[in-house]
């Protein structure tokens, strides 16, 4: 009897627990065992090496490279994106005209494919005739290739990231504001609380635990959105704006060195894990539940 | 009221001026919510503004409060006009009836928020502090969040806040609605007594007739955005100005009769309805005498309510509890002292209850005041 239970267990888990296994934990298992092999190639095949893939990426200048721009990238998307989203979620709270449209038009780039709206961003950047130039060209300063120049190329595509981002952080932002109840502001108000005291003392620390999730995310996101490096940069120029995840992919399937590629996954992985570890219960502590 | 001058929280008598409301209309787009309201309450004197939900009571206290502004009218306290201030520059408090406290504050910073946001020293705020916290009975529980409190101590904290400002003018919107019923018996003498000993202006909003009846120097009735009347308690009881305030003060509330079903009423010319209190209808004495059929008996232990039919029209009469059930019909009596009469348009007419109560006992009960 107990058996038969076990057996129609098992049949009703077996389509996730494949899936899951197949897909999730047996790919990353198997990558970090990989991280200590050799890559095979041609007639000579895989060899344990132990540490050495590890002990190359201290000699990589590219990894370097790709390692500061992300701490850069990161550095400006996480506050910037966090910041923009408050922002905009304050100012289509209250009672505003075409409330409804600046809140779609606010929320359209979580909408689009980060790899369209590249594509787009492309035109806005580009020498002469881009969107900025056209700016730049009224205000009669001379013409720049933001994407092509190693000192702005990673700032581009910083940008597109906090403009793609930052209107899907809103919504949360939009959510945890219509929660705190108005007659908390009428109250602040009889006692006469400024708007930015009461923002301070008040909205700040209730809407905290929204803070906490978008900066986890914002943070996940910094080493996860590759898409428009694709698009606009490959990384260029001069690996200007080179990032980890997109360093993991030429090594892995460009150069098919997929031991190395392997091994830069462990350590991007186990980075993530520190850093939203930390977040966590660094702002925890901070953080009012209600 | 000799506590008072005791106490340093209180501003000097002199210095506390009345609310008075005249023309005060306010409304919105699809609705007007008060319309024309001439109203003065008196400093230091406990008002009620009562009326059924959707009668703008609230309005007008978020229009007292700053919150909302009027249409047309003035608020003035005093001599001086408050209507274009903002809420802080109108020198008033408010408790809200969900409390407003703030969830991530614990008590002692949720009580001294105002007076924190207005820069008061420090000391000074300490100082404040353990005497409010001490008068409410909160001491024991500063370092608290809100959301380890009771409902009871919730509105403790609500009503410290409150205090605590030292303003003389104290505005509160339902505040006893969300506590259960023992509770909210026990709040009602407590605010009352915190009023007396802070010699507050208070402008109380409820629903509840027994709120009004048992706290209030002055109710104000309200219906559909007007004023129906201003009185003490006893004199809105026993002197109610119009059909809807007899129709909505007591439990159970003035038997309103059309003047047709009981034609042997000396009644004045005009008379449409005539009232009388269900505790007046009588089995005996002096007055009008009539059968009436019996339709049911509702009993409340100590006394029970008979719901009769006389001419057609429901009367409703309250008698002790250890009566005997009633059968089929009784014979009553109305005594003609007791009987109210309005008009056509609902107004209260010259009627033989003018006469009573004495009006005595509303002086012993300021006195005691």
């Amino acid at each position: 009897m107990v058996r038969k239970d076990w057996l129609i267990a098992l049949a009703f888990l077996a389509p996730a627990l494949i899936l899951l296994f197949t897909f999730t934990h047996y790919p990353a298992v198997q990558t970090v065992i990989d991280s200590f092999w050799s890559t095979a190639r041609g007639r000579r095949p895989s060899v344990f090496v132990g540490w050495d893939n590890y002990a190359r990426m201290l000699q990589d200048d590219i990894f370097r490279r790709a390692m500061i721009n992300n701490a850069i990238y990161a550095a400006i998307t996480i506050p910037a994106s966090v910041a923009l989203a408050l922002a905009m979620a304050l100012f289509v709270q209250g009672r505003i005209l075409g409330r409804g449209f600046l809140r779609m038009a606010f929320f359209t780039p979580t909408v689009l494919p980060l790899i369209a709206v590249a594509n787009i961003w492309l035109f806005f950047y580009l020498p002469g005739f881009g969107l900025f130039e056209q700016v730049r060209g009224l205000a009669g300063l001379s013409p720049r290739n933001w994407i092509g120049d190693p000192d702005t190329a990673l700032y581009a595509v910083t940008a597109v990231t906090v403009w793609a981002q930052a209107g899907f952080f809103m919504i949360f932002y939009l959510a945890a504001l219509q929660t705190i109840p108005p007659s908390l502001r009428e109250a602040a108000e009889i006692e006469g609380c400024s708007r930015w005291t009461f923002f301070r003392r008040v909205t700040w620390p209730l809407i905290m635990p929204t803070t906490l999730f978008i900066s986890v995310n914002a943070t996940i996101n910094a080493f996860r959105t590759v898409d428009h490096i694709f698009v606009m940069t490959q990384g260029g120029p001069n690996n200007a704006s080179m990032l980890l995840l997109y360093y993991i992919y030429e090594q892995g399937f460009r150069f098919w060195d997929t031991a190395y590629a392997s091994a830069l996954t462990v350590v991007m992985v186990i980075i993530l894990a520190i850093v939203g570890i930390g977040q966590f219960f660094f702002l925890d502590r901070k953080v009012h539940y209600r | 009221m000799k506590d008072s001058t005791a106490n340093p929280a209180v501003p000097s008598v002199a210095a506390r001026p009345d609310l008075s409301l005249s023309g005060v209309t306010k409304a919105f787009a699809t609705a007007t919510a008060l319309q024309d309201v001439d109203v003065t309450l008196p400093a230091g004197k406990f008002s009620v503004l009562l009326g059924p939900s959707g009668c703008g009571k609230s309005t007008l206290l978020r229009l007292i409060a700053g919150l909302d502004h009027p249409t047309a009218g003035t608020i003035a306290l005093g001599p001086d006009r408050i209507d274009h201030l903002p809420p802080k520059g109108r020198n008033l408090a408010m408790v809200f009836q969900s409390y407003a406290l703030f969830p991530h504050l614990d008590v002692a910073e949720n009580i001294l928020f105002g007076l924190s946001v207005r820069r008061v020293p420090k000391a000074e705020r300490q100082e404040r502090l353990e005497r409010v916290a001490s008068m409410m009975g909160l001491s024991e529980l500063l370092a608290r969040k809100p959301a380890e409190l009771s409902g009871g101590q919730q509105q403790r904290v609500a009503l410290a806040r409150a205090v605590i400002s030292q303003r003389p003018v104290c505005l509160m919107d339902e505040p006893l609605s969300n506590l259960d019923a023992k509770l909210r018996a026990e709040m009602r003498s407590e605010i009352r007594a915190l009023q007396q000993r802070l010699d507050l202006t208070m402008v109380y909003v409820t629903h509840d007739q027994v709120e009004a009846m048992t706290m209030a120097d002055h109710i104000v009735v309200m219906n559909a955005g007007r004023v129906e009347q201003v009185a003490t308690p006893r004199d809105l009881y026993a002197h109610p100005a119009s059909v809807f305030v007899a129709g909505f003060i007591g439990t159970p509330p003035m038997n309103l009769l059309p003047r047709a079903a009981i034609p042997g009423v000396a009644a004045p010319a005009g008379a449409a309805t005539i009232g009388i209190r269900p505790e007046e209808v009588a089995q005996g004495g002096d007055g009008l005498r009539l059968r009436a059929a019996v339709r049911s008996v509702e009993y409340l232990g100590a006394d029970q309510i008979v719901t009769l039919e006389v001419g057609g029209a429901r009367l409703l009469l309250r008698q002790s509890g250890q009566a005997l059930p009633p059968g089929d019909a009784l014979s009553l009596t109305l005594p003609e002292p007791a009987l109210h009469f309005f008009d056509d348009a609902g107004h209260r007419l010259p009627s033989p209850s003018d006469q009573s109560p004495q009006p005595q006992q509303e002086l012993q009960r300021e006195t005691r005041a």
